[in-house]
């Protein structure tokens, strides 16, 4: 028994049977991310005033995954098109970029952009106690200009152990230059390049803070959704790059060689999903690292 | 089927000629880890009949908590007693392992054989888990579906069978994770099967807990294998009913089952990520200790939550009910197919109203998606909000009267058998009307201001998913049976499992809207006794006095279902056997041979009519198959006569 228009197309509906369901599978994919998406823009609107943070993911890193993101988007139809032309060589070759991309951007999230961020600390500041820590957060310059307040001081820091020990009374913190030059107009607008902390070190006492964490999902509502969805998009790089290492390998060679179609195929599908999860990171970007 | 995917020639792609032979697949592979649609089919279908009866005995325990409040369950109570007795003189030594944490989670709801609040939390919560998402959904949409859709459109198999068996095992690993659940210290999941936060982002949480085995934990765990089976087998089941309908059978040719699971299949496909989301959500708050759905300032055992805040609560009931709503459509879409199957092969005439049946139901499934706030009345979303919805699922009970009118009107003027499918099938009409009837002062927010969460609810969607769906279903199990088996179940046995199953359904929830509209709380764990609510009396009791009929009724009820049990497993060998096509119907099932072969049909099958063409004038049998082609005369005959020229 053969299951008809696996490779062939249906002569009344044009297609053959995995387009049709990896159609219907995007659909469902974009509705498990809208339904984040739309979390985060409820969550973003409810923030009081200074609780959603910005400016404080890398932006040219960022970019650049982006552009890397982009770029494999392109391989894999070439790679398509390769295999359409039954050229397996150009086809291997356009598919290994593509892997090596997928890799590459998933190594820059995995091993640098996050990594940076378990190693940054922030202290929200109590209510009463912001006007002792001013020079910190120019929040009298901000008012005056009709800025978001600033409730929170990071930077790095020095006493990682004070997390835990009850009986460290202080964060001794390494400023951001946020926070070293509150009151400078430059610091306003979050940085295009990156900006490491100052060594300003400033000392601040637990009595005077809220609540303070390293920038773990658990720091607020814009890290626990950035880890979320960008944990969630890595997972789906991921599963893109294996399947697609998959049809690199000799295995799907001798597909191709007892019918180039249905390589194609499969290579069309795999290519869907892939230029979908590169527009669920067009999203991704501007959301989390731009607005 | 190994072949299914792989191609070994250019010139004929899809098909290996007629002749093809495939070697003999072993045991495990024909049974228990099969590609075919018919065997996986089957598997849903017992392993949701199996957690439907689970769900049913949970819920049977908790009956008799609302009865007897306070008093130890017999029986089981007695047990888990003595196991506690067992289990206080097996205290594990500080610092050892204790090997029997597993049974100390499974008696936990209980102290001394009595139900616990957290106990009877514990049972409700998985009670509606169950029932909904490992027993009517399997059943009404995996088993029927995998079953049927593919012989009523004419196909070999599925579009994507080994994507089919994925499905079913990834249902397979939700079930089990829900069923360890029971066995964590703790218990089970408690937060209803809703689970609203902030509640159950902090029950079950803390140094008393594993962070990975706690029944809250294990539930969302469990989640999001059942969503990845129900986004497989939708995927599935579009694509087989657009790609694998035989030639004829074009859209308006479908029979209305098949446009039922359809629709019920884009409702998953489409509803259930917005869930998943969220409990990818709920999980990095009970993990990651983020704070999605928690506000700021919460305040748990009277101190300050450690917790970012800046959550919202109310943004998981949003996307929880985005997929509630459609949810219930997946449970009674199904169930209208087999029913509009059923009654148009026992009334013997075609199904009345074909086309706004299939057009109701295709608006069904679309306005599904814009009414999903009307469980949310009480969270004050404003008025505003609540206009819209309100509107919304006034529009969707418009079609919904269209479906269900036209099935009574497909009765009129019919030769109606009586056989133990349309027995099910008729009764599930009233009851249905009388679980859609019932939820339009529900619909009001000023009425549900007063009616939310009490009773009233319980009945208005058990009436719908009891007597309706799961009536339905059982109406599909014998409807379908000769078509699995080649044999029939037994008739006098389906009646005795059919009247007293009608009459207990109607004693427990009738009286529910009673006690709901005295004002009983549906989360009250000991019936009322302890709130005075209800001491009026109604019909010679008061509201909380109605419990202990209800809970009889449950119980005879439960043992209503065992005539089922011994029939359905004797009939499998026993029964009386019959032939392809038993009830004379008149879909292209009945042509395949039962139990249909790997591959289905004998000859490929050609549609050349409508699904629904019985006692033809002219023909000389009161059914004409879809595949009988139609002849030459016929066409005449069915042409109107011209109209008279009036002079």
């Amino acid at each position: 028994m053969e299951i008809p228009y696996t490779i062939s197309t249906r002569p009344d509906t044009g297609l053959w049977n995995a387009k049709i369901g990896i159609w219907l599978f995007l659909a469902s994919e974009v509705m498990l991310f809208g339904g984040l998406f739309s979390a985060y823009v409820f969550l973003r609107l409810d923030a009081q005033p200074g609780e959603w943070p910005h400016g404080l993911l890398n932006v040219p890193v960022g970019t650049m995954n982006t552009a890397i993101l982009i770029a494999s988007s392109v391989t894999v139809v070439l790679a398509w098109a390769a295999l359409k032309m039954r050229r397996y060589r150009a086809y291997w070759w356009y598919m290994l970029v593509t892997i090596l991309c997928g890799l590459i951007f998933l190594g820059v999230k995995l091993a640098y952009e996050w990594p940076q961020k378990f190693e940054h600390f922030g202290a929200k500041i109590k209510k009463e106690a912001l006007e002792k820590y001013e020079p910190y957060l120019g929040n009298h310059r901000r008012l005056e200009k009709g800025l978001e307040p600033r409730i929170e001081i990071s930077g790095h820091l020095h006493n990682p152990e004070a997390l835990k020990d009850p009986n460290i009374k202080e964060y001794e913190i390494a400023l951001d230059p946020v926070n070293a030059e509150a009151n400078n107009p430059a610091m306003d607008r979050p940085h295009f390049l990156y900006v490491p902390p100052t060594d300003k070190i400033v000392n601040i006492e637990k009595e005077d803070v809220e609540r303070a964490t390293m920038f773990l999902p658990t720091h607020s509502a814009y890290f626990a959704s950035y880890f979320t969805i960008t944990g969630l998009h890595g997972l789906h790089v991921l599963g893109g790059v294996l399947v697609f290492i998959y049809m690199w390998l000799p295995v799907s060679k001798k597909v191709y060689q007892r019918n180039p179609e249905h390589l194609a195929n499969r290579v069309e599908v795999c290519g869907l999903f892939w230029h979908f999860v590169d527009l669920v990171w067009i999203f991704v970007f501007p959301l989390f690292y731009l607005l | 089927m190994d072949a299914s995917t792989s191609v070994e020639t250019h010139h004929d792609p899809d098909h290996h000629g007629a002749n093809h032979e495939h070697h003999e697949l072993g045991w495990w592979r024909r049974y228990i880890f099969s590609t075919d649609h018919k065997v996986i089919g089957i598997q849903y279908g017992l392993c949701g009949l199996i957690f439907l009866f689970f769900g049913f005995n949970l819920m049977m325990l908790m009956r008799w908590q609302l009865a007897y409040p306070g008093q130890p369950v017999p029986g089981i109570g007695w047990i888990f007693a003595g196991i506690q007795t067992f289990l206080d003189n097996h205290q594990a030594a500080a610092g050892q392992f204790d090997y029997w944490v597993w049974l100390r989670g499974l008696i936990s709801p209980f102290t001394k054989g009595v139900m616990t609040p957290d106990g009877y939390n514990s049972l409700g919560a998985m009670h509606g888990t169950i029932m909904i998402f490992l027993g009517v959904v399997p059943v009404a949409f995996a088993a029927f579906g995998n079953f049927v859709v593919p012989l009523q459109i004419g196909a070999p198999d599925m579009t994507f069978p080994k994507v089919n068996a994925a499905s079913f095992w990834a249902f397979g690993v939700g079930g089990v994770i829900m069923l360890v659940s029971f066995f964590v210290p703790g218990g089970a999941a408690k937060g209803g099967w809703t689970s609203y936060t902030p509640l159950s982002d902090i029950a079950d949480k803390g140094p008393a807990f594993h962070p990975f085995f706690n029944g809250q934990t294990l539930w969302l765990l469990g989640f999001i294998f059942l969503i990845t089976s129900s986004l497989l087998g939708a995927v599935n089941f579009i694509t087989t009913i657009i790609q694998l309908r035989a030639k004829g059978l074009t859209w308006m040719r479908l029979p209305f089952f098949v446009w039922a699971q359809f629709v019920t299949a884009f409702l998953l496909l489409l509803a259930f990520p917005p869930l998943e989301a969220a409990i990818v959500m709920q999980l990095m708050d009970r993990l990651a200790d983020t704070s999605f759905f928690l506000p700021s300032g919460l305040i748990v055992n009277g101190a300050q939550a450690n917790i970012s805040g800046g959550g919202s609560p109310l943004l998981w009931q949003h996307l929880f009910w985005f997929l509630g709503h459609p949810e219930v459509y997946v449970l009674i879409l199904p169930a209208f197919g087999i029913v509009a199957e059923i009654l148009a092969n026992n009334s013997r005439k075609p199904l009345w109203g074909y086309k706004s049946l299939v057009f109701s139901v295709l608006v069904i499934g679309f306005l599904s998606f814009v009414v999903w706030a009307h469980h949310m009345w009480l969270t004050g979303m404003g008025t505003t909000v609540s206009a819209f919805f309100q509107t919304t699922t006034l529009l969707i009970s418009i079609p919904s009267v269209i479906i269900l009118s036209a099935f009574f009107i497909s009765l009129w003027g019919g030769s109606i058998r009586f056989t133990v499918p349309m027995l099910w099938a008729t009764a599930f009409l009233p009851m249905f009307g009388i679980g859609g009837l019932t939820g339009i002062p529900l619909a009001f927010n000023s009425a549900d201001l007063y009616l939310h969460d009490t009773y009233y609810i319980i009945a208005h969607f058990h009436y719908i998913v009891a007597p309706g769906t799961i009536f339905g279903l059982f109406a599909g199990v014998y409807y379908w049976f000769p078509k699995a088996t080649g044999r029939k179940m037994n008739d006098f046995w389906g009646k005795v499992h059919f009247w007293p199953s009608l009459i207990c359904m109607n004693v427990i929830f009738l009286p529910m809207f009673l006690q709901g509209m005295l004002g009983m709380h549906r989360r009250w764990y000991d019936g009322g006794q302890g709130w005075g609510v209800g001491a009026e009396h109604v019909w010679g009791l008061t509201g909380f006095q109605w419990n202990q009929p209800i809970s009889w009724a449950a119980w005879i009820m439960g043992l209503a279902q065992i005539p089922f049990i011994i029939n359905f497993f004797w009939s499998i060998k026993h029964g009386e056997k019959v032939n392809d096509n038993p009830w004379e119907a008149t879909t292209l099932e009945w042509t395949a041979p039962s139990p249909p072969p790997h591959g289905n049909f004998v000859t490929t099958p050609v549609a050349y009519r409508g699904p629904y063409e019985y006692s033809l004038p002219g023909s000389d049998k009161d059914f004409t198959m879809q595949n009988e082609p139609v002849e030459p005369t016929e066409r005449t005959r069915r042409k109107p006569a011209p109209e008279p020229v009036l002079a």
